[in-house]
């Protein structure tokens, strides 16, 4: 940063001689805190609060008695042993995790050929594909889970329609049913919804890659799949690795996808993730106990996963 | 490879970007389609693939429907009270972490890229029960409280790179020729920052105007809507009945087109914003 080293000098010689020195970069200045503070007082009341409160929550039993306004006693970490010894649980823990690395992996794979395909395409075409991406990136999640439920509508779905006209007999097959093809659906909406930001950032990412390094391993010899190994993905790696991140953290936590599709009359105990399995225990059942645990669960997960992004972000911020 | 494979090579490749485009942009293509044909249409067995039937009926249908307005009025509502609130808040932040050292700043800027990756899945109970506690359920207050402390962390992250841009010495010479603290402030770093805060502003918007989860469990009342809800409860509505997915699509459009036009007027410097750590390295 720029300006660190004058604010060092100008805060050693100002803050002890002139306390009321007109340079906002003095060392002992309360002004930062009150710049900070209306960003704190908020993120405390809407985030800090309730983080605080779930803790507390996670301890504690209710039931049929606490919808009637009793306080709820406290069960020390019965609610998390009761948890862990429950296969329910498990089963859509084992469930989000698999969706998400699917998912996530998909969508890479996608993301990353898209990206390559643009750098070698005639640029009218490119230019097509790169309006088509942005269109799907910026449609709202509602409006594209409305619009992909009834390209699968069982009934007039173009999606049934164009595999029937193909000669397979998908005539009015609801894909929404069984849970393996529900899971089919909503990753490769999921996919859809998601491979414009990774094809745009692996895209920016390959401009960084020298031209000259490329032609000059192909005139060694180095053959297309070498020159990607050994040449584009060292250089691209940054960039890869944040965005795979992502995309695993966004996926581990999809619920907007998964609540509408589960509108559309699947079995919500074979559909759940752990989004929709919370928003399960506490909006129906009124568990909070077990709500908030799950829910510190997720966050412990997303946290965990967040470190490395962080650190990444550390780096940028002391450069 | 001799020149003709190579040119074949091309025109494969060419095919294959076509293919991928027609791909993502079929599903945006086919809500308008859908939204401009009629439900006897759509009821037949062949699909109609040729665009635009050119009717505006399912529109004037969803719109004299009585509740698409009060939901509109209540994203813009929300929307603006987020982007307004946000972008001051993380302003005043982003200048503290970027023009100040001070004890705590660490923690801060720590304290600010965790809060940014946790996920409204991990909190929305809580949040419930804090809303449903404070009076706030339903309305559009406690529901901005919630976007702007769920926005603020990545709009200071935003913006600090901005602020940060702009040397300090720049203002202080402003003043060194008679300009006063705030009219260099107005003249001179404010014109620099204007980009920035178009960015966070509309990255606030954006999440904002589309956020589905966080408004699914603090607004339960069908009088107090916003936009993704209104479209949510249109769907089971009509689906109650046989879906008339003319309508569910004109809803849709409704919902998507201000979005889709607000995101390609920017969505240059959005690109560049959300992946500008990554590629500079």
């Amino acid at each position: 940063m720029s300006s660190t080293p004058s604010a060092g000098v100008a805060a050693m010689t100002s803050a002890a001689a002139e306390p009321r020195s007109r340079s906002p970069r003095r060392r002992r200045s309360v002004a930062p805190y009150f710049l900070v503070l209306p960003a704190v007082a908020v993120l405390v009341a809407a985030m800090g609060y309730p983080l605080v409160w779930q803790l507390i929550s996670s301890t504690q039993e209710f039931g049929l008695a606490q919808q009637f306004g009793q306080p709820a006693p406290f069960v020390g970490l019965e609610n998390y042993a009761r948890l862990v010894s429950d296969p329910y649980l498990w089963t859509v823990v084992g469930r989000s995790i698999a969706f998400c690395l699917v998912a996530a992996g998909a969508t890479m794979v996608v993301g990353v050929a898209v990206a390559l395909l643009m750098r070698v395409l005639p640029s009218p075409v490119r230019i097509l594909l790169q309006v088509a991406l942005l269109l799907a990136w910026a449609m709202p999640a509602v409006a594209a889970m409305t619009v992909w439920r009834w390209l699968f509508d069982w009934r007039r779905g173009v999606v049934n329609w164009l595999l029937t006209s193909a000669g397979l007999d998908f005539r009015d097959h609801n894909w929404l049913q069984e849970p393996l093809s529900f899971f089919a659906v909503a990753a490769l909406i999921v996919v859809w919804m998601s491979v414009p930001f990774v094809a745009f950032s692996v895209y920016a990412g390959l401009t960084q890659v020298p031209d000259e390094v490329l032609e000059a391993a192909q005139m060694d010899g180095a053959s297309p799949v070498q020159r990607l190994w050994r040449i584009t993905v060292p250089i691209i790696r940054p960039v890869l690795a944040i965005v795979l991140l992502l995309q695993l953290i966004w996926d581990l936590r999809v619920f907007t996808q998964i609540k509408l599709l589960q509108d559309a009359g699947s079995i919500a105990s074979e559909t759940n993730l752990l989004g929709t399995y919370i928003y399960q225990l506490g909006t129906g059942a009124s568990d909070f106990g077990t709500a908030s645990a799950v829910s510190i669960f997720v966050l412990v997960l997303t946290v965990a996963l967040s470190a490395f992004y962080v650190r990444g972000m550390l780096k940028e911020d002391e450069s | 490879m001799t020149p003709g494979t190579r040119r074949a090579g091309r025109a494969g490749l060419g095919l294959v970007g076509v293919l991928v485009a027609l791909i993502w942009i079929f599903p945006v293509y086919w809500m308008i389609n859908s939204a401009l044909l009629p439900d006897a249409v759509l009821q037949s067995a062949r699909p109609t693939f040729l665009p635009f039937g050119g009717s505006w009926d399912n529109f004037t249908a969803v719109m004299s429907g009585g509740t698409f307005l009060p939901a509109l009025g209540m994203s813009v509502l929300v929307a603006v009270a987020v982007v307004a609130f946000s972008l001051f808040f993380a302003f005043l932040a982003a200048l503290a972490i970027s023009r100040f050292r001070f004890r705590g700043r660490k923690s801060f800027v720590l304290a600010v890229l965790f809060v940014q990756m946790l996920p409204a899945e991990g909190l929305f109970i809580a949040q419930y029960k804090l809303m449903s506690s404070a009076g706030l359920l339903n309305t559009a207050l406690g529901l901005s409280v919630l976007y702007i402390a769920a926005v603020v962390p990545f709009t200071i992250w935003m913006l600090r790179g901005f602020v940060a841009g702009i040397p300090a010495d720049l203002e202080e010479a402003a003043m060194v020729d008679g300009l006063s603290r705030t009219q260099a402030f107005l003249r001179i770093t404010f014109p620099l920052l204007a980009p920035g805060l178009v960015a966070a502003g509309v990255y606030a918007f954006l999440q904002s105007w589309n956020e589905f989860t966080i408004a699914l469990v603090v607004l339960q009342d069908e009088s107090a809507r916003t936009l993704p809800l209104w479209l949510r409860g249109f769907v089971q509505a009509s689906a109650s009945r046989a879906t008339d997915w003319g309508q569910v699509m004109a809803a849709s459009t409704l919902v998507a087109v201000p979005v889709i036009v607000f995101f390609l007027i920017v969505q240059g410097r959005m690109t560049s914003g959300l992946v500008s750590g990554a590629v500079k390295g």
